[in-house]
C-alpha cells in the first residue's frame, strides 16, 4: 500500500512524542485500542483551568504507520487549542489531512477518541475536585 | 560498504529467475515456439523434446519418475487438482480428508469448498513449535479417510513437517498423503519414495524459475494414484491437466530444478549462516523478540520473529528499503493477523509485530549485516514511540489490562 506523503512525514517526524505525568491534575490522559487489534494510543494534554487552554500535548501510539500520523497531527492540532475546540475535532478531518484509505479510517477514529478520553480524563480529575495547583507547590505549601 | 538498494528478503513469496534459468528459457519464446502436443512435425518434437527434458529434471529434484509429474499453472492448481483430484475420483471408498490448520490458503479453502459438497475435513491443530502431533493423526483417521493433506514446510514460519512418518502412516492406513511442497523442493532434500509421498504440489517461482508454471506428481505405482481432472478438454498430461503446456515456463522450471539440485547443498548451508547471523545479532541487539516456530525443524532460509509493542507495518515502513513480510493484521487484505501464527498459540498483539524474513539465493553477508542495523534501529525507534513498551518497562502486565476494543 502506498503511504501519502503527509502519513510518510508525520512517521518519520513525529510531533510531539512522549509522556506528561499522568499524576498531575491539569494533565488528562487517554489510552485508546487494544494491543490484540494492533493499534494503542496515548495520548496526552496538560490543560490551562483558567482559560481551558490545552498548553501541551504528548503521544505514544503502538500501530501502523497511519495510526502514528493520526495521532501525531492529534497533539499538533489540539496544542493551543481550548478543550471546546479539541472536543470539535472529527476523524473526518484527519482522514481527510492525511488522504487516509478506507482501510485506515479506523485510525482516525482511534485518534479521535483518545483525544476525547484525554479531555474526559481531566475533567473527571476537575470534577473530583482534585486541586488545580502544581502538585509539587502543594506539598510545598504543607 | 555500499549495498544495493532495496533488499530482496521476501523469496518465500517468490524469488527472482536465475539468469541461467532465463538464457535457458530464451529459446523457446521465439525459435523453439511449438505446441509440445503437435506430433507431426519438428517444431512439435523440439517442443516435446524440451518438456521432456525438464520433466525428467523435476522427477529428479524429487526422486519421481518423469511420467509421474504433470505439469500446472502453479502450486495453486496443483493443490486443487490433488485434493479435488481424490475426493471425485474416490468418493465410493470415502469422504474424509485431514489437514492442517497452518496449510496455505490453497490447500485450506480448497478443503472448505469441498465441506459443501458433503465432504467432511478435519484441520489438525499444531504444537507451539508450528509441527502437528502424530497422534492427533492418527487418531484423526477413520475408514472414511481418503487423504491426508499436510504441507512440507510452512510458508509464514518454515516450520517443516514430520514428513517421513506421515508418509509411514498415510501408508500403513491405506490413505493417500498429498503434501504441498512448495517452499521446500529445490531448498531442502525431498524424496517422495523414502518419505511415501503419493502427490507433491511443487511450483517454479519460489525455487528462481519463473512464475505461472507448476507441477504436481501423481504416484504410478505402489499405489497408483488416479485423479479425476477439474479442466476438461486435449486431455494433455496423461488425461489429469488439459490444455496447451507452456513450454517455455516449463523449460525453466527444469533449468531451476536442476540448479536446485546440484547446488543445494552448498545453498541451504550458506544460507543457514546467513539466517543464523541476522537472528543472532538481532538476537543480541534487542530484549523482547520471540522467534515463531521450531528452530530445530525449519528451513535453512527462513526466520519469523515478533518485535514485541512494535507494530508490524509500522515496522515495514521503517524499514522500506528492505522486502519482507509481517503478520500484522494491517498488512492482510483481510485484517485478521496470521492465523499461522494464531494456530501456534501466539497471541494476537504478539503475531501483529512478527515480521517474515526469506533469505535467497542472491543475497549476501553485507545485505544481511545491513539488515541487522536497520531492524534494530527502527525497533529502538519504535519503542520509543510505543506506550505499550513503556507500560512493560513501567512493570504493568499488559495481559492484565482493561482494553477498550472495538
Amino acid at each position: 500500500m502506498a503511504y501519502s506523503d503527509k502519513v510518510v512525514e508525520h512517521y518519520n517526524h513525529p510531533r510531539n512524542v512522549g509522556s506528561l505525568d499522568k499524576k498531575d491534575p491539569s494533565v488528562g490522559t487517554g489510552l485508546v485500542g487494544a494491543p490484540e487489534c494492533g493499534d494503542v494510543m496515548k495520548l496526552q494534554v496538560k490543560i490551562n483551568p483558567q482559560t481551558q487552554v490545552i498548553e501541551e500535548a504528548k503521544f505514544k501510539t503502538f500501530g501502523c504507520g497511519s495510526a502514528i500520523a493520526s495521532s501525531s497531527l492529534a497533539t499538533e492540532w489540539v496544542k493551543g487549542k481550548t478543550v471546546e475546540e479539541a472536543l470539535s475535532i472529527k476523524n473526518t478531518d484527519i482522514v481527510r489531512e492525511l488522504s487516509l484509505p478506507p482501510v485506515k479510517i479506523h485510525c482516525s477514529v482511534l485518534a479521535e477518541d483518545a483525544i476525547k478520553a484525554a479531555i474526559n480524563d481531566w475533567k473527571s480529575k476537575q470534577a473530583a475536585g482534585v486541586p488545580a495547583a502544581e502538585p509539587t507547590t502543594a506539598a510545598a505549601k504543607q | 560498504m555500499a549495498v544495493k538498494l532495496p533488499i530482496y528478503l521476501d523469496n518465500h513469496a517468490t524469488t527472482p529467475c536465475d539468469p541461467r534459468v532465463v538464457q535457458a528459457m530464451l529459446p523457446y519464446f521465439t525459435e523453439v515456439f511449438g505446441n509440445a502436443a503437435s506430433r507431426n512435425h519438428a517444431f512439435g518434437w523440439q517442443a516435446e523434446e524440451g518438456v521432456e527434458n525438464a520433466r525428467a529434471a523435476i522427477a529428479k529434484l524429487i526422486g519421481a519418475t518423469p511420467k509421474e509429474i504433470i505439469f500446472t499453472s502453479g502450486a495453486t492448481e496443483s493443490n486443487n487438482l490433488a485434493i479435488k483430484g481424490v475426493a471425485e475420483m474416490y468418493r465410493e471408498k470415502g469422504n474424509h480428508i485431514i489437514t492442517e490448520a497452518t496449510e496455505h490458503k490453497a490447500v485450506l479453502d480448497t478443503c472448505k469448498r469441498l465441506e459443501k459438497y458433503g465432504y467432511e475435513v478435519t484441520y489438525l491443530p499444531v504444537q507451539k513449535d508450528g509441527r502437528i502431533d502424530l497422534d492427533d493423526l492418527r487418531k484423526a483417521i477413520t475408514p472414511k479417510t481418503i487423504l491426508i493433506s499436510i504441507m512440507y514446510a510452512n510458508n509464514e514460519i518454515g516450520v517443516i513437517q514430520p514428513v517421513s512418518e506421515i508418509g509411514a502412516i498415510a501408508r500403513e492406513k491405506g490413505v493417500f498423503f498429498h503434501t504441498d511442497g512448495v517452499q521446500a523442493a529445490g531448498k531442502i532434500p525431498v524424496d517422495v519414495q523414502k518419505d511415501n509421498i503419493d502427490m507433491i504440489s511443487l511450483t517454479a517461482h519460489k525455487m528462481y524459475g519463473p512464475k505461472g508454471v507448476g507441477a504436481l506428481y501423481v504416484r504410478r505405482r505402489n499405489p497408483r494414484v488416479q485423479l479425476s481432472a477439474i479442466l476438461d478438454g486435449g486431455g494433455h498430461e496423461r488425461g489429469m491437466r488439459s490444455g496447451t503446456l507452456n513450454v517455455t515456463g516449463i523449460v525453466g522450471f527444469g533449468k531451476a530444478s536442476e540448479i536446485c539440485m546440484n547446488e543445494m547443498p552448498v545453498e541451504s548451508a550458506r544460507l543457514m549462516k546467513l539466517r543464523d547471523r541476522l537472528k543472532d545479532n538481532i538476537l543480541s541487539q534487542l530484549d523482547e523478540v520471540y522467534i515463531n516456530g521450531s528452530m530445530t525443524h525449519r528451513l535453512p532460509h527462513n526466520m519469523n520473529m515478533s518485535f514485541a509493542f512494535v507494530e508490524g507495518e509500522s515496522m515495514l515502513m521503517g524499514i522500506n528499503d528492505i522486502a519482507v513480510s509481517s503478520g500484522s493484521a494491517c498488512t492482510s487484505a483481510t485484517l485478521e493477523p496470521s492465523y499461522v501464527l494464531k494456530a501456534l498459540g501466539v497471541g494476537e498483539d504478539l503475531a501483529h509485530t512478527s515480521i517474515r524474513f526469506g533469505i535467497g539465493r542472491f543475497n549476501t553477508e553485507e545485505e544481511i549485516d545491513y539488515v541487522t542495523g536497520r531492524v534494530v534501529e527502527t525497533v529502538v525507534r519504535l519503542r520509543e514511540l510505543s506506550p505499550l513498551y513503556e507500560m512493560a518497562k513501567e512493570g504493568m502486565d499488559l495481559s492484565k489490562m482493561q482494553w477498550n476494543t472495538h
